[in-house]
């Protein structure tokens, strides 16, 4: 028995949005009477963190404090339409709608502290603690709940703002294939290491190092979950998973639970290094492109490539199971041609 | 917490940022560690129904009798739902994007294509009742040949199981999405080596904590309050309206709290029945996919097969590169046929190759319908084409980093799809990672740029 080891290399691009129908959502915001901002979708978030990301893209425009946004989200009869979340859409989308819904909320809000301070609209800065003031003369301020109050109960004015985002629908050409289908394109590059035992064929995955560029990483530690819970996605892809196990030739063997259908453990989670560049896309908000669905596809075949580096066998079919790496080498040992 | 590494791209990426940028606590973080969010079957309404399926258990069968006397005499059962009951019992997810044909019953009728394929829906008092009373259905069948190779699904002689003519599929009166870019056997004989390899995947599931269902609640006006924990809940409101030929004024979709999607929760499969059966009943009813069904019955991430040949000069610059994919949908469209346009667009990878011939075929089998998952058409390809690159730069013995660089697409350059890249970055994280494992790059390329035109740099 040998325990053998290698390296394999990946680098990919992934779209951010696929449109074939048009892809819209909506943001409507509005404030309270005290001054906090509601944010009205009905956008889902999946576990992804989209409510904090939108909220963060509201109180950056605003230019208020986090404490002051309310997302409200998920119910068709109060949060308008949003084209729901996947095509690693949902950041890109709706972050931007909301940043237009949170620009003319903040025209108002800031129109209507000008009117209470008696200067010029033009003339006033957030300073993102709650607070709009006069440029160059910080004492000159009033608090957003001073502003909200005056909205309400003596301008008679709402402070709220609606923001849509719209890629029109593009229809490929039959004959080329042209077509305009996405907004921007996050990249990754993925170096896997593996061990692989030549007498179980057992592939254990031991490091990921990755480079990803996000053009934006709106929070930068839940853009880490979704990198690292997407390549532990990778992983799980590349030796683990299938509904199928003997595909296409037998329906049968099915797992029906999560004894039979396996994915990685806590012991099989490989030590990840992971770095994020920065090249924001024009048409994200404040830059951001789509990760979601990209972090899973460059180690599946990192590992595939470092497992030809451990072992000399090259697997072609996924997942890259024991008995996949066993028959592998059986090949090499009896001599047949190694594609 | 991942490093940005600030010196790419620093002046494009300046910026004065109050709360972008910084690491907010998620809002639902809290909630969920100690167990307070609320998900959908964490509501309880008094009189709560249940709805449980009976299911095909061939691949490929016509039905001849559906006998469910048995099931209406099990105590608690209140209802048995066919086809009959479904007011527009045919559909297709993509329906609301013009795209068609509808191809699937919500029940089946006169035949089943998919070993699973739901036949008839029994609602009752309790799940135990309902489980017991989808048990008592008897259904008989005649068995047909079952095409499970999406290739043969494709052959002349292969019997056409689909009403729609083909076992596949028509984009717009061709066999597969097209890319056609360049001349692909101009590039093939100008080539110095011709390199083809065939890759192939199996079904993955989406396997989210949570699975996939519904609560409908009818309300005092007449209204169907649908709790959901679908990723799209206009998607889902506008489509099992269309099931139920009814006003898209007259339901509610309340969701936003999802224990894990990945494109699992797109299909619409588990609403339109339990709106059925809330109204039938009048009562609160649940559908909630059991474990066994989300492994099986509810749709998988696509089986592909994918072929790649290339033409490579000896500096390694790749000339042509043709590309046979094959999407294993299943029994019915779904979101498939979106997918393989999208893996189309994602062809031939990051890559600046100047003759591209592609054929995306949508291809449809006798096993549950695949559809919408994480990254598909592009993650099944990126395994593909980086095995690929993989296999090419080893034959050729130039390092594999350096190959990529060497083919890697930068602004300004045409993709195959006839979009010019911008924003590209492939270069970039390539040579970051380089730097993240020692592996030493030559001059020329740690020297190359995404916005450097190809050509004018190294």
């Amino acid at each position: 028995m040998t325990l053998l080891y290698g390296r394999g290399y990946a680098s990919v691009n992934y779209p951010t949005g696929m449109n074939l129908g048009g892809d819209p959502s909506q943001a409507l915001i509005h404030a309270t009477t005290m001054g906090g901002f509601v944010i009205s979708l009905s956008s889902v978030d999946l576990g992804q963190g989209l409510k904090t990301v939108v909220a963060q893209c509201a109180a950056e425009t605003l230019g208020m404090p986090m404490e002051q946004i309310i997302v409200d989200t998920a119910d068709t009869d109060t949060g308008p339409h949003c084209m729901g979340t996947f095509a690693s859409r949902g950041t890109h989308r709706v972050g931007n709608a909301v940043i237009m819904a949170a620009r003319e909320a903040r025209e108002v809000m800031l129109q209507v502290a000008a009117d209470e301070l008696e200067v010029d609209a033009g003339d006033l800065e957030t300073d993102g603690s709650g607070y709009v003031r006069l440029k160059g003369s910080p004492a000159k301020q009033i608090h957003i709940s001073d502003i909200a109050l005056a909205a309400h109960f003596k301008q008679g004015k709402s402070i709220s703002g609606r923001g849509m985002f719209l890629k029109e629908r593009s229809y490929p050409v039959p004959e080329t294939g042209e077509m305009d289908p996405d907004s921007c394109q996050a990249h990754a590059c993925t170096v896997a290491d593996v061990e692989v035992d030549d007498e179980t064929g057992v592939v254990t995955v031991l490091r990921l190092h990755n480079t990803y560029e996000i053009g934006r990483a709106l929070n930068p530690a839940m853009a880490t979950q979704q990198v690292e819970g997407g390549a532990w996605m990778g992983v799980s892809h590349a030796i683990f998973e299938s509904t199928e196990p003997y595909y296409p030739a037998s329906r049968a063997h099915g797992p029906v639970d999560f004894s039979e259908y396996l994915m990685p453990g806590s012991g099989e989670i490989p030590e990840q290094t992971s770095v994020i560049l920065e090249r924001p896309a024009s048409n994200g908000p404040f830059g951001a492109k789509g990760i979601g669905e990209m972090t899973a596809n460059a180690p599946i075949p990192a590992i595939a490539n470092a497992i030809f580096d451990a072992c000399g066998v090259r697997l072609t079919t996924m997942p890259f199971t024991p008995e996949s790496v066993l028959r592998g080498l059986d090949a090499l040992r009896d001599g047949e041609p190694v594609a | 917490m991942a490093r940005i590494d600030t010196e790419y791209f620093r002046d494009e990426r300046a910026s004065d940022f109050k709360v972008i940028g910084t690491a907010v606590q998620r809002s639902d973080a809290l909630g969920h560690v100690t167990g307070r969010t609320e998900f959908m079957e964490d509501r309880t309404f008094p009189n709560l129904a249940h709805l449980k399926i009976h299911r095909s258990s061939h691949h490929h069968a016509l039905i001849n009798d559906v006998d469910y006397s048995e099931a209406l005499k099990v105590p608690g059962v209140l209802r048995v739902i066919t086809y009959k009951d479904v007011p527009e019992n045919w559909y297709g997810v993509l329906r609301l994007i013009g795209i068609g044909p509808d191809d699937e019953p919500v029940l089946a009728e006169d035949r089943v294509l998919y070993k699973g394929e739901p036949i008839v829906a029994v609602v009752a008092d309790s799940e135990a009742a309902a489980l017991e009373g989808a048990s008592k259905v008897k259904v008989t069948y005649t068995e047909l040949k079952a095409v499970l190779d999406v290739e043969e699904a494709m052959l002349p002689d292969t019997p056409v199981f689909k009403r729609a003519g083909t076992n596949y599929f028509v984009y717009e009166g061709h066999h597969a999405r097209r890319i056609r870019f360049g001349d692909v056997e101009a590039g093939f004989a100008e080539a110095d080596h011709i390199f083809e390899w065939r890759y192939s995947s199996a079904p993955i599931e989406h396997a989210p904590t949570e699975t996939t269902g519904c609560i409908v609640v009818p309300q005092s006006g007449g209204r169907l309050l649908i709790h959901s924990n679908t990723q799209a809940a206009f998607f889902t409101l506008d489509n099992t309206a269309l099931t139920l030929k009814r006003p898209f004024t007259d339901l509610q979709v309340k969701g936003g709290t999802v224990g894990g999607g990945f494109g699992g929760k797109v299909d619409v499969m588990v609403e339109p029945l339990a709106c059925i059966a809330a109204a039938m009943t009048n009562r609160p009813v649940k559908f909630v996919y059991s474990r066994e069904e989300e492994m099986q019955v509810s749709s998988p991430r696509a089986a592909e097969r994918i072929y790649i040949k290339d033409g490579v000069m000896n500096d390694g610059r790749i000339i042509a590169r043709k590309i046979m994919l094959y999407v294993d949908a299943g029994a019915y469209a779904r979101h498939s046929p979106y997918g393989a346009t999208k893996a189309a667009a994602h062809l031939p990878g990051p890559y600046t190759i100047p003759n591209v011939y592609a054929d995306c075929h949508c291809v449809y089998t006798n096993r549950t319908p695949s559809s919408a998952m994480r990254g598909f058409g592009v993650t099944i390809a990126d395994f593909a084409i980086e095995s690929q690159m993989d296999q090419v730069a080893r034959a050729l013995h130039i390092d594999p980093l350096e190959f990529r660089l060497r083919n890697a697409y930068r602004d300004g350059d045409m993709k195959a799809h006839r979009k010019v890249a911008s924003g590209t970055a492939l270069i970039e994280v390539i040579q970051r990672t380089a730097e993240l494992v020692g592996h030493e790059l030559p001059e020329e390329y740690r020297a190359m740029s995404s916005s450097t035109p190809r050509g004018a740099g190294a």
